[in-house]
C-alpha cells in the first residue's frame, strides 16, 4: 500500500544521504521525495512517498525515527491530508494540436509558461491522479520532456506536524 | 581560555572519563598525537587500525565503559570499517576519532583522503564531520552520549587537520539536547502490567535473553525474576553470561548450535519472554515455524527490533533493567504460588529433553576441541574472560564453557568477524590487567589479526591465545561436508599455516603446543601461570563438527544431533 510520510529533520549536511541510504540499505523503496527548509531555518521538512505492507511501513517509520537528525515522523495515511505535486511538461505543438493543448491546460487549470516555435511548456499542480490524467491526455500529442517535483503533503485541520501524534 | 582543537579533544576526553586510547598515528592526526604525549591516558599502539576498534570494543564489552579509538585519515579510517561494523551489529559503545585532511581540501581527492563519513554512515549509530571548531566540544559530548545511551553503538567523529590546529575559546557544554534523540528508558506501565498477567497465566514460559541484558547491566534483575517464578532461561550467543550457565534454570544457548532442550523448550513454549534480543535468523531458524504456540512478550530499548522478524503480542520499549525491576515489584504483590506449582510439569518436560540428548563428543587419540574448552572451564571455574574468533572455535567456546557472569564472553555475534578475538582479548586485558583473559581461536581466524601479538608483547599484556588448530576453516568445511557433498573448496589450510609456536616466539611471546589429550591440562596450567602473553597451538581432530546443528532455514526442532 502507498504511504505518504512527512518528516521534520535537522537542516544539516548529510541528512538526505542518511535517509536515502537507510532506504537503499534496508531494501525499502522511495517512490518520490521532496525536501526544503521550513520557517525555522534549522529544520527541513521532507515528504516521502513509499510502498509496502504494514510490517515494512512499521519498520520504515521506526528506522526513520531512529536516525538522530530526524526530529519527527508522521505517516499521513492514517490522517486526513492534502497532497500536491507540480509538473512541467514540454509538449510538441503543431498547427493541429496547439488548440487542443491549450484546451487541456485550461481544463486542468494549468498555465503555459513558455512558448517555442514547436513546443509549449505547461505548468500544472495537483494530486497524483490529476497529474496522471493530464499526462495521459498530453501523451498522444507528443511529450518531449517532463519534470515532476514529487509530492508535498500536509495534514488537514489546524494542527501543525509538530502537534500531530 | 583559548585552546587548540587538539587540546579541546584531550580536555573533552578527560571530561568524559576516558582513561584508555587504542590508536595508530598518521599525517592528518599528528597535531593530536603531539598533544597526547603530555596527556594522562593509557595509550595502546596497535599494529592495524581494524584491531584498534576490536580492542576498544573488547575493552568496552569487558568493562561496560566506552572504548575510544584514534586513527588517521584515508587508509587509517577505512581500515576501521570492519571493526566499526562489528561493534554496530553487537551494539557496543565505541567512539572512533579519525583524522581528516583540512576542510578546504575535502573533495579534492587529496593524499589520504577518504569520505569516511559516507563510508561509515550505515555502520555507525551516528557520525560527525567537524566543520567548525566552535562545534568540536559539543560534538564530542554528543558522540559519547549517543554511543553509551539507548541502544549503544559506535559513533565516529571525523577531525580535519585545520580544526585540530585552529583555536577557539574552550567551553565544555554541561548540558546535552538532541531533539531527534530521546531514548525511552521506562517501559509503558500498562504494558508491563499486561505482561505480568500474561506471565502468570502461562504454563510453559521461557526467558529468551540476548545481549541487551548485558549492555543494560540487568543480569541481577533477570536472575531475581527467573528465580522468583522458576522460569527457565535460554540465552543467545550475545546473551551468554547474562544468566549463570550452571544454574538449574539455565537452558544454555538456543539457535543453530543451541542445546537440544533449549530449542525444544522454545518450540513448545506457550510464552516467550524476549529480553534484549532481536530474533536473529541464527536464533529462530525457519521463521514461519518458530515457537508456533507461543505468545511473545518483547522487551527492548530499540523499537525497530520489535516486530521486525517475529510478530510480537506484547511489546515493551525501554531499558530492560528498569522494566524487569518494575515487573518484579508487581509480581511480588501477586500470589504466584499456584503459578509456580503449575510449572512443575514444564520443568519435568525440560528434564526429559535433557535426558534425551546432552551435548557430548567422543574422546579419541587426538585432542578434541571441545575437550580443550571444557578443561579451560574446569581450570578457571568460569572466572576468566573469554574472547573468540568466528566459526567452530566460537561455537565450542559458547557450548562447552559455563559463563557465570556478564561481560566474560566477548564474541562477534552479529557481524561474525574473524580476526576479532585476539585484539578484543588485548582490549579486555587492558581493562582488567589482573584477570585471566583467554582468546579462543582457530588456525584461520588467528591469522587475520595475528600481528597484534606485537601489541600484547609491547604492553606486557598476559593474554592466553588457545588456537584450536584443525588445519581447516572448520565451519566452512563443516558446511561443505553437510551441504556441498564434501567438496572442500578453499577451506583447507593444512600444511600452509605458519608454525604458531615459532610465530609467537618471533613476536617475543611464548609459544606452546599440545598434540595429545593428556598434554592439554598441564599445558593450560603452565600457560595460566606465566606472566607473559602465550600462544598455545592445540593440534586437534581435523574433522570434528559442531553439534547440534539446525541447518540454515530449517525449523528450530530439526536438529542434527550427530
Amino acid at each position: 500500500m502507498r504511504h505518504v510520510i512527512t518528516l521534520l529533520v535537522e537542516n544539516e549536511f548529510g541528512v538526505l544521504a542518511r535517509i536515502a541510504s537507510l532506504f537503499s540499505g534496508r531494501g525499502f523503496n522511495i517512490e518520490c521525495l521532496s525536501v526544503a527548509e521550513t520557517l525555522d531555518p534549522t529544520v527541513s521538512t521532507m515528504t516521502i512517498v513509499t510502498r509496502g505492507d504494514d510490517q515494512i511501513i512499521e519498520q520504515v517509520l521506526k528506522q526513520l525515527n531512529k536516525l538522530i537528525p530526524v526530529i519527527k515522523v508522521v505517516d499521513l495515511i492514517d490522517k486526513d491530508f492534502v497532497e500536491r505535486e507540480m509538473v512541467l511538461v514540454k509538449v510538441s505543438a503543431t498547427e493541429k494540436t496547439r488548440e487542443e493543448i491549450l484546451r487541456i491546460t485550461d481544463i486542468f487549470r494549468g498555465k503555459v509558461i513558455d512558448v517555442g516555435s514547436k513546443t509549449y511548456t505547461i505548468e500544472v499542480t495537483g494530486d497524483e491522479k490529476k497529474i496522471d490524467a493530464l499526462l495521459s491526455l498530453l501523451k498522444p500529442l507528443g511529450i518531449k520532456e517532463l519534470v515532476r517535483t514529487g509530492r508535498v503533503a500536509m495534514a488537514r485541520g489546524s494542527k501543525a506536524i509538530t502537534e500531530l501524534t | 581560555m583559548k585552546k587548540t582543537g587538539s587540546q579541546i579533544v584531550v580536555e573533552c576526553l578527560k571530561k568524559e572519563g576516558v582513561d584508555t586510547l587504542f590508536y595508530y598515528p598518521g599525517g592528518a592526526v599528528l597535531p593530536l598525537f603531539d598533544e597526547l604525549i603530555s596527556s594522562p591516558f593509557r595509550q595502546i599502539l596497535v599494529r592495524h587500525e581494524q584491531a584498534a576498534v576490536h580492542a576498544a570494543d573488547g575493552y568496552a564489552r569487558a568493562s561496560g565503559k566506552v572504548g575510544v579509538v584514534l586513527v588517521t585519515s584515508g587508509p587509517g579510517a577505512t581500515n576501521t570499517v570492519t571493526g566499526i561494523a562489528t561493534a554496530y551489529m553487537d551494539s557496543i559503545p565505541v567512539v572512533i576519532l579519525t583524522g581528516q585532511i583540512p576542510t578546504y581540501l575535502i573533495g579534492n581527492d587529496a593524499f589520504q583522503e577518504a569520505d569516511i563519513i559516507g563510508i561509515t554512515r550505515p555502520c555507525t549509530k551516528h557520525n560527525y564531520l567537524v566543520k567548525e571548531i566552535k562545534d568540536l566540544s559539543r560534538i564530542i559530548k554528543e558522540a559519547f552520549y549517543i554511543a553509551r545511551s539507548g541502544r549503544p553503538g559506535p559513533v565516529l567523529i571525523d577531525l580535519p587537520k585545520d580544526i585540530l590546529v585552529g583555536s577557539t575559546e574552550f567551553k565544555y557544554p554541561e548540558k546535552i539536547s538532541i531533539r531527534g534523540y530521546r531514548p525511552t528508558l521506562e517501559g509503558h506501565l500498562g504494558q508491563i502490567q499486561r505482561a505480568v498477567h500474561l506471565i502468570l497465566k502461562s504454563k510453559k514460559p521461557v526467558f529468551y535473553v540476548g545481549g541487551g541484558i548485558i549492555s543494560a547491566n540487568a543480569s541481577k534483575e533477570l536472575f531475581q525474576f527467573a528465580e522468583t517464578l522458576s522460569i527457565p532461561v535460554t540465552m543467545t550467543l550475545m546473551g551468554l553470561g547474562g544468566f549463570p550457565g550452571n544454574h538449574p534454570l539455565s537452558l544454555g544457548m538456543l539457535g543453530m548450535h543451541g542445546t537440544y532442550h533449549a530449542n525444544m523448550a522454545v518450540m513448545e513454549s506457550d510464552l516467550l519472554i524476549a529480553v534484549g534480543a532481536r530474533f536473529d535468523d541464527r536464533v529462530t531458524g525457519k521463521l514461519e515455524s518458530f515457537a508456533p504456540q507461543a505468545k511473545v512478550i518483547h522487551i527492548d530499548i530499540d523499537p525497530t527490533s520489535i516486530s521486525k522478524n517475529v510478530r510480537v503480542d506484547l511489546p515493551i520499549v525501554g531499558d530492560c533493567k528498569h522494566i524487569l525491576l518494575k515487573m518484579i515489584s508487581l509480581i511480588e504483590k501477586e500470589d504466584f504460588s499456584s503459578f509456580k506449582e503449575g510449572l512443575h510439569k514444564w520443568h519435568r518436560q525440560i528434564e526429559n529433553w535433557k535426558s534425551i540428548y546432552t551435548m557430548s563428543y567422543q574422546q579419541e587419540q587426538s585432542i578434541k576441541p571441545q575437550y580443550v574448552i571444557e578443561k579451560i572451564d574446569e581450570l578457571t571455574k568460569g572466572e576468566a574472560i573469554l574472547t573468540t574468533e568466528v566459526g567452530q572455535n566460537q561455537m565450542w567456546a559458547a557450548q562447552y564453557y559455563k559463563y557465570l557472569k556478564p561481560r566474560t564472553f566477548l564474541t562477534s555475534g552479529g557481524l561474525g568477524t574473524m580476526g576479532y578475538g585476539l585484539p578484543a582479548a588485548i582490549g579486555a586485558q587492558v581493562a582488567f590487567p589482573n584477570r585471566l583473559v583467554i582468546g579462543i581461536s582457530g588456525d584461520g581466524s588467528f591469522q587475520m589479526n595475528s600481528q597484534e601479538l606485537a601489541t600484547a608483547v609491547q604492553y606486557r599484556l598476559p593474554i592466553k591465545v588457545a588456537i584450536l588448530n584443525n588445519g581447516y576453516l572448520g565451519m566452512v568445511r563443516q558446511w561443505q561436508e553437510f551441504f556441498y557433498g564434501k567438496r572442500y573448496a578453499a577451506s583447507s589450510l593444512e600444511g600452509h599455516s605458519p608454525d604458531f609456536v615459532k610465530l609467537a616466539e618471533a613476536y617475543g611471546a611464548i609459544g606452546l603446543r599440545a598434540t595429545k589429550p593428556e598434554e592439554v591440562v598441564p599445558i593450560l596450567k603452565k600457560a595460566f601461570s606465566l606472566p607473559e602473553p602465550v600462544v598455545i597451538d592445540f593440534v586437534v581432530d581435523p574433522e570434528e563438527n559442531v553439534y547440534p546443528m539446525v541447518p540454515a532455514g530449517e525449523p528450530l526442532n530439526q536438529m542434527r544431533l550427530v
